[in-house]
């Protein structure tokens, strides 16, 4: 019909008119032309008749209607003049249309030329004509007039859909009266999520309906069904997009999440996070303590009392330590952030650790979950594309199939189309779409590709330094103190590292390494003690073997205990060191021996040195740790207390 | 009618302080700041580390426009002393004193339980001043001091 409406107009100026635009100005054109007779010439075969009136269009209900519209007369007579009207003496068709969109044009500030009536324009409107269109034009100019009003906002895609919802309603509620409309479409209203844009189509109905539209309550009324249709044709010269818009707004809206698109977790972020999560805890059945999580989300750069607040937000049981989903949760609220959105008051449903454990179910959980999640998981596909769509990169959009066949397999399918139809859409819609959330999500979605795969990398490049502390902790040497499971596997590695030098061992000073052995198995705390007895037991030379892996542990013992039995005056000796403990056949041995264990001394103190440093490091972890236990605990002490009287 | 609730770090600085009329916010703050004197009195007197749930009543009167100088409605305060030495003050419009104790020693339960909550969290540092978006709501419930209702665990968070 918009072809032919446009086919219809005429040959002249490549107009366009709307469906709405052409019955409306169809209708006024016939006004025109039966009001006064002569007026504008209805075509070919009355342009005899109509030629002496055309002289006088300006006197005719032609110009009658354009005074209506309340332009300036240098506006109108420009109109006039582009139009042709003036020009071929009359006012066909074309030249009525022509003129009454650039009336169109000019009363939305556009200036007056053949240009601007290529784009949408609203309707004309005929203020002054709802008092003369009673009298001349009777009562559907009014009506256009009044309907006219609705579709302004022709330049907000979003509204269109209200639009047609508006009209829709009041095809649907056709006795209620112009002036009682706009209180009643408000509700209605209220199940769409809405932005600005509905608020100004409001405001612009309001503001039309009470103008001078007393008169005409008697005539909306059987007149609503009909012009209802024309005055929703408009949006639906958009209707392609819109269509689809709605389409998967309309479940989205069902379910009333689409707000919550910021917080609904794609499945590419699910998975990125629980990669996340694995690198700081190996078991993603267990939780990441406060400590943990508070050193990896502080390389987010976001400032403490926003980290404070998304914890707060996150952490759900208040247990100070953060499960699988609260981890998603805070890591998707801290991408969020990062993105611009502002933090919201509350957790949002979508990010409940109840929801997202449900929704992104582990794979032993899947099959349990999926029938009784099946139904919210197609509507949360198209948000989840939609979302998707705003924040992941580029090389995201490829993966749209892949992602959506994943979690669900029996919805999807229907879904799929429609979604991959609404996708591209999406794409040409958001950036017009009004809404705050919608412009931020405008703004990220051309800086999102850089800053979420910047962020990605930031975040993977700056995880390795969590976790490593312990691995390093596996030297060659002995030289760690405290993990056991770290300090077996290098007893070997000491052993046969100390093999070489056991042969310049004298036997003499054996039954002192026997009696610092002893010594050694009595203060050990760590299990070396049964491997220091099986390896004293056989041989004596083996003595010498088993105390430089005692010795970094009881390095502060050994000064204690060894000290007077040892003439070695570092307290770290190696291998080399077990040589220069005893008194040396010849002395030039003795003096290079030395020499090589004070090296090898330093060397071993600085490692254990650094050792010491991180265990301290980590002790002090700890020790918040259980100061925060502490206070838990002292909380239910507290509950559990009878309670006293003073 | 709770009018201030306030919590007090171990060196007796305030973490958190609000009160219902902010007219008269001052002269709550000095009265929580003279109830402290009491407080650390009686934790002395103590001896241990007990735990005092109900500390102080005082019997003040204040001649303001919102409270009467007649005794049923003078202003109290309350105490409570954890194991860490924070102690929480609230100040009452006592108007039904005697059903107020339990309602006022849950009260305190339910304020460490939040204090608790903010220390779980990681970003906290203790001894920092608690900073938090919920901070409102503890307003709104002191108006409506039903015990159940008026502290929420998610009050100080």
């Amino acid at each position: 019909m918009e072809a032919a409406a446009g086919g219809g107009c005429g040959s002249g100026p490549a107009l366009l008119l709307s469906e709405g635009e052409q019955q409306c100005y169809s209708e006024l054109f016939a006004r025109c032309a039966g009001a006064a007779g002569g007026g504008p010439g209805a075509g070919p075969p009355e342009a005899a008749r109509a030629a002496p009136g055309a002289a006088t269009a300006a006197a005719g209900p032609v110009a009658d209607l354009f005074r209506a519209s309340q332009l300036p007369a240098e506006t109108l007579h420009q109109i006039t003049e582009l139009c042709g009207a003036k020009r071929i003496g009359y006012f066909g068709p074309t030249q009525f249309y022509v003129a009454l969109k650039l009336i169109a044009a000019a009363q939305s500030g556009l200036p007056v030329r053949m240009e601007s009536i290529k784009c949408e324009l609203p309707l004309p409107r005929f203020m002054m004509s709802k008092t003369d269109g009673e009298i001349r034009f009777g009562n559907p100019a009014e009506l256009h007039g009044t309907k006219v009003q609705i579709p302004y906002l022709i330049t907000e895609k979003n509204t269109f859909k209200r639009v047609d919802d508006e009209d829709k309603q009041e095809t649907q509620s056709p006795t209620m009266s112009p002036l009682a409309s706009p209180p009643s479409s408000p509700p209605h209203y209220q199940r769409v999520p809405l932005s600005h844009g509905y608020s100004k189509l409001r405001s612009s109905t309001e503001q039309m309906h009470p103008a001078p539209y007393e008169a005409r309550q008697p005539l909306v009324q059987p007149e609503g069904a009909s012009s209802g249709g024309p005055g929703a044709k408009p949006p639906r010269h958009q209707a392609s997009l819109i269509r689809s818009f709605s389409v998967e707004r309309e479940p989205q809206d069902n379910n009333s999440n689409y707000l919550d698109e910021p917080w609904r977790i794609t499945e590419e972020q699910r998975e990125y996070y629980v990669n996340q999560f694995r690198s700081l805890q190996p078991d993603p059945s267990s939780f990441i303590s406060g400590s943990v999580a508070k050193n990896f989300f502080t390389k987010s750069k976001l400032s403490i009392p926003e980290l404070s607040y998304i914890w707060e937000l996150s952490d759900a049981d208040c247990d100070g330590a953060l499960t699988l989903p609260e981890f998603c949760a805070a890591f998707h609220l801290i991408v969020a952030r990062k993105n611009g959105y502002p933090l919201p008051e509350g957790l949002p449903p979508t990010l409940q650790p109840e929801y997202l454990q449900a929704a992104f179910p582990k794979p032993k959980w899947e099959c349990a979950l999926f029938d009784s999640y099946s139904e919210s998981m197609p509507a949360n596909q198209q948000p989840r594309d939609l979302s998707r769509m705003e924040k992941l990169s580029i090389k995201d959009m490829a993966d749209f199939p892949v992602p959506t066949q994943d979690v669900t397999g029996d919805d999807k399918q229907a879904l799929k189309s429609t979604v991959d139809e609404a996708l591209p859409k999406d794409m040409s819609e958001d950036p017009a779409t009004p809404k705050d959330s919608n412009n931020l999500k405008a703004r990220p979605r051309s800086r999102s590709y850089s800053s979420t795969s910047i962020e990605e990398a930031m975040k993977r490049g700056e995880d390795p330094p969590t976790p490593p502390p312990r691995p390093q902790k596996t030297h060659s040497r002995a030289s760690s103190l405290d993990l056991n499971k770290v300090f077996q596997p290098s007893v070997p590695a000491t052993k046969s590292g100390l093999l070489p030098p056991p042969p310049a061992l004298p036997p003499r000073p054996c039954p002192l390494q026997s009696e610092q052995a002893s010594e050694a198995e009595l203060h050990s705390q760590l299990n070396r003690a049964p491997s220091q007895a099986a390896e004293s037991s056989p041989t004596k030379k083996d003595i010498p073997y088993s105390q430089p892996p005692s010795k970094p542990i009881r390095r502060k013992f050994r000064p204690e205990n060894q000290a007077t039995e040892n003439q070695e005056p570092s307290p770290t000796v190696g291998g080399p060191a077990v040589a220069t403990v005893k008194p040396h056949p010849t002395v030039q041995k003795q003096s290079s021996r030395q020499k090589k264990a004070i090296q090898t001394a330093i060397r071993k103190n600085k490692e254990a040195n650094a050792v010491l440093a991180r265990l301290n490091s980590e002790l002090q972890q700890q020790l918040k740790e259980v100061h925060q236990e502490r206070i838990a605990l002292e909380n239910q002490l507290e509950q559990l207390r009878p309670v006293t009287v003073l | 009618m709770a009018v201030c609730v306030a919590v007090i770090a171990k060196e007796n600085y305030p973490l958190y302080i609000r009160s219902v009329p902010t007219e008269n916010e001052l002269k709550f703050h000095y009265m929580v700041h003279t109830s402290l004197d009491v407080v650390d009195e009686k934790i002395s007197a103590m001896g241990k580390a007990l735990v005092d749930q109900r500390e102080l009543y005082l019997g003040l009167l204040y001649p303001t426009e919102d409270y009467k100088v007649t005794f049923p409605n003078q202003l109290c305060s309350y105490g409570y002393v954890t194991n860490s030495r924070v102690k929480f003050v609230m100040v009452v419009d006592s108007s039904n004193t005697a059903l107020r104790d339990n309602e006022i020693r849950s009260m305190f339960r339910k304020l460490h339980n939040s204090y608790t909550d903010v220390m779980c969290n990681p970003f906290y540092n203790p001894g920092d001043r608690i900073q938090s978006r919920w901070a409102a709501a503890l307003l709104g419930l002191p108006p409506s001091l039903c015990s159940s209702a008026l502290l929420k665990g998610t009050v100080l968070r």
